[in-house]
């Protein structure tokens, strides 16, 4: 997680409206200390950490905590209620309905066959996306850390998209897909067919990675250009001195010192590509039909969104993706444990 | 123009060009063009007349068709250029159609009418920005109310995000006491639990506290993010023990010492966190879409959201809010994009 490396000092901007924010607050924190101190004499002085942990641990039992052992209360029970006193105990029903399949790997043969395009959908989709991430931002980060001019601003062009939010990723590509887009007049200007890029399934599929590689490629090249600069540079200048030609450099000195950044950047790419669900909601859909459709869109859906809210039911499918999540993340701590040890 | 030319393809080791060092300005240049492209177009598109962005193949720029008040005429007239049948070129403007006539008047002499087929005529156009996509949709939509809800979520989560995690980060790096590792662990364990499997629960407990629709709803479920106390904890450690221990033989209380001293000397890592808690609150998304049902409550990614499935064919409205929405992010960028990005390869987060 964190490193120990020095935080650089805040630029005089933010500190300006920092301290525009903090005097109201401080008028607070001023009439706070008073029973602050009353509580200190009682309990002493090393027991106020409790008091200071108070407040972040209220929040997390009853935003991550509590709603974990309602997820598990939700899964096991059944009925359209919401309060879990007016819910019967169904035991593994919903669990099994998830699961009730002819063969799990054709999803229309599934009872919930949603959930299992969903599945399906998000495996494909991850496996493209991690992939294709990987690779383009592996060459990304290395071409920005060759010696060329104006690095700072190319690192710039490849990063801002991440800041974007994820509905203004997806309407900026939706406009130039649309079917009189940009893209289809480049493409009838060269003498093609127009092509209806969001309504043709295998399209779609393309274009949501595509767009996810392009949202968040910056990210994981920002990882891997750190792990680059960490390489000591002592090691190629040896290797220029002996006149090793520039890919056996990558393969023997690059690539594998490169490895423990790589490793953290597949397993975070895993572990989002299957939460994947903004950009892709607001730009397909999920559709056409279910070409598209993720495993969270469906938990949104079956919850939220459709005309029969069923609690039950998504509370069991955000059990399953949270299993699998809980593996991956298994993984990146292993990971990260290999890459303290190297 | 030697100089110029010596001057752009100087490398900051002189000597001789390898083809990777081409192949990678091409890479460059080709990144460039692929993700600047996009955001530009949508800013162009965003400045186009409805009429305008429904052309096919669409202009580069913003053009409309020059419009001209015409004596005798109430509206301004829309100007073409006419090919007569002597072979001559003339700009009129055309008052009606008529089937495949056009009915246009010399603006030099509107008395006169003349009778033109319409495929003798072509528009005159002109560039011309659209700024009323940008002012209608204050008017006719709730925008600045998705604006100030999300100005409001932004603001209040990330202070209450900034004093809540600092509190806890402090307890973490400057006590020692019992359970120290359990709450360590229970944080870690946090890390791991997104609100994409706890969607269900935390809307019941949302509905519990009578919340839903209200904005408090999106502001409260993230406020206590693991990622901050970490960062924060991280930081506090560098700090000199020496100074909060001259804090108490001065009787300052702990509280003080937390307010007056820890937080003014954390105001680095502070100022990391406020700058991704703005991030996080100004773009969430799938949280506030499963808890804001009522149109007064939307944030603006909420609504932009919603707008898309209403307006799908008032694209010039879509891009100007779309631009509208960005713009806030863009400026963050273009002032803090150094100081970010050394924040995430510190830290490793997003």
């Amino acid at each position: 997680m964190a490193s120990d490396a020095p935080i650089p000092a805040a630029p005089s901007e933010r500190v300006g409206a920092a301290s525009l924010f903090a005097a109201p607050l401080a008028v607070l924190m001023r009439l706070i200390d008073w029973p602050m101190r009353v509580l200190q004499r009682l309990i002493g002085e090393r027991r106020m950490a409790y008091v200071f942990l108070l407040p972040n641990l209220v929040f997390f039992s009853l935003f991550v905590f509590l709603p974990l052992i309602i997820n598990f209360i939700f899964s096991v029970t059944g009925g359209a209620g919401l309060f879990p006193s007016e819910r019967p105990y169904v035991g593994a029903q919903q669990y099994a309905y998830l699961f009730d399949c002819g063969s799990f790997l054709d999803p229309s043969s599934c009872r919930e066959d949603h959930f299992w395009r969903g599945v399906s959908n998000t495996a494909r989709f991850t496996v493209f996306q991690v992939t294709a991430m990987v690779l383009f931002s592996l060459l990304t980060a290395v071409v920005l850390n060759m010696k060329i001019k104006a690095r700072g601003f190319f690192r710039a062009v490849y990063f801002f998209p991440v800041l974007l939010s994820p509905v203004v990723v997806a309407l900026t590509w939706k406009w130039i897909l649309q079917r009189d887009g940009l893209l289809n007049a480049a493409i009838t200007s060269l003498g093609g067919e127009r092509i209806l890029f969001l309504v043709d399934p295998s399209w779609a599929m393309f274009w949501i990675v595509f767009v996810s590689i392009w949202a968040h490629m910056g990210f994981y090249t920002l990882i891997l250009l750190a792990g680059l600069q960490a390489i000591p540079a002592d090691l190629y200048e040896a290797a220029e001195m002996d006149a090793t030609p520039r890919w056996r450099v990558f393969w023997r000195i690059t690539l594998p010192l490169l490895w423990p950044n790589m490793i953290v950047v597949i397993v975070l790419a895993l572990i989002r590509g299957v939460q994947t669900f903004d950009e892709v909601f607001v730009l397909t859909g999920g559709g056409p039909g279910t070409a598209t459709l993720m495993v969270v869109h469906y938990i949104y859906e079956t919850a939220f969104a459709n005309q029969v809210q069923n609690f039950g039911l998504a509370a069991a499918a955000s059990v399953v993706l949270g299993v699998v999540l809980f593996a991956l993340t298994l993984a990146q701590l292993a990971a990260s444990r290999r890459k303290g040890a190297a | 123009m030697n100089r110029l030319a010596r001057m752009a393809v100087a490398r900051r080791n002189p000597g001789r060009w390898h083809w990777t060092d081409i192949a990678a300005y091409a890479y460059l240049a080709l990144g460039v063009v692929l993700m600047f492209g996009p955001v530009l177009w949508l800013g162009i598109s965003s400045f186009k007349t409805q009429a305008g962005l429904l052309e096919f193949p669409p202009s580069l720029l913003p053009m409309s068709q020059k419009e001209l008040r015409v004596e005798g005429h109430a509206q301004p007239l829309p100007l073409f250029e006419v090919t007569m049948e002597d072979g001559s070129k003339r700009v009129l403007a055309q008052v009606r159609r008529i089937g495949i006539q056009a009915q246009m008047v010399d603006p030099a002499n509107p008395g006169q009418s003349i009778r033109v087929p319409i495929d003798k005529r072509t528009p005159v156009r002109e560039f011309k920005l659209a700024t009323e996509n940008y002012t209608e949709p204050l008017e006719r939509f709730a925008f600045m109310r998705f604006l100030w809800n999300s100005v409001f979520v932004t603001v209040v989560a990330t202070l209450i995000t900034l004093v809540i995690n600092s509190m806890a980060a402090y307890a973490l790096s400057i006590y020692e006491f019992r359970g120290k590792t359990a709450v360590m662990l229970m944080v870690i364990g946090t890390l791991m639990i997104p609100i994409t499997i706890i969607l269900v629960p935390v809307y019941l407990v949302i509905t519990e506290l009578g919340l839903v629709n209200s904005l408090w709803a999106v502001i409260l479920p993230g406020a206590a993010t693991p990622t901050g106390v970490f960062l924060l904890r991280q930081y506090m450690l560098t700090l000199p023990r020496d100074l909060i221990e001259a804090a108490r033989m001065d009787k300052a209380s702990e509280w003080q010492i937390y307010w007056r001293i820890v937080m003014p000397l954390a105001m680095p890592a502070l100022a990391v966190l406020a700058i991704f808690s703005i991030m996080w609150r100004w773009n969430e998304f799938l949280w506030p879409l499963a808890v804001l049902t009522k149109t007064e409550a939307y944030t603006l990614q909420i609504g932009l959201n919603a707008f898309q499935g209403e307006l799908q064919t008032q694209w010039h409205y879509l891009l100007a809010m779309t631009v509208v929405t960005l713009l806030p992010v863009a400026l963050v960028f273009v002032f803090l994009q150094r100081f970010i990005t050394t924040g995430i390869a510190n830290t490793g987060m997003k």
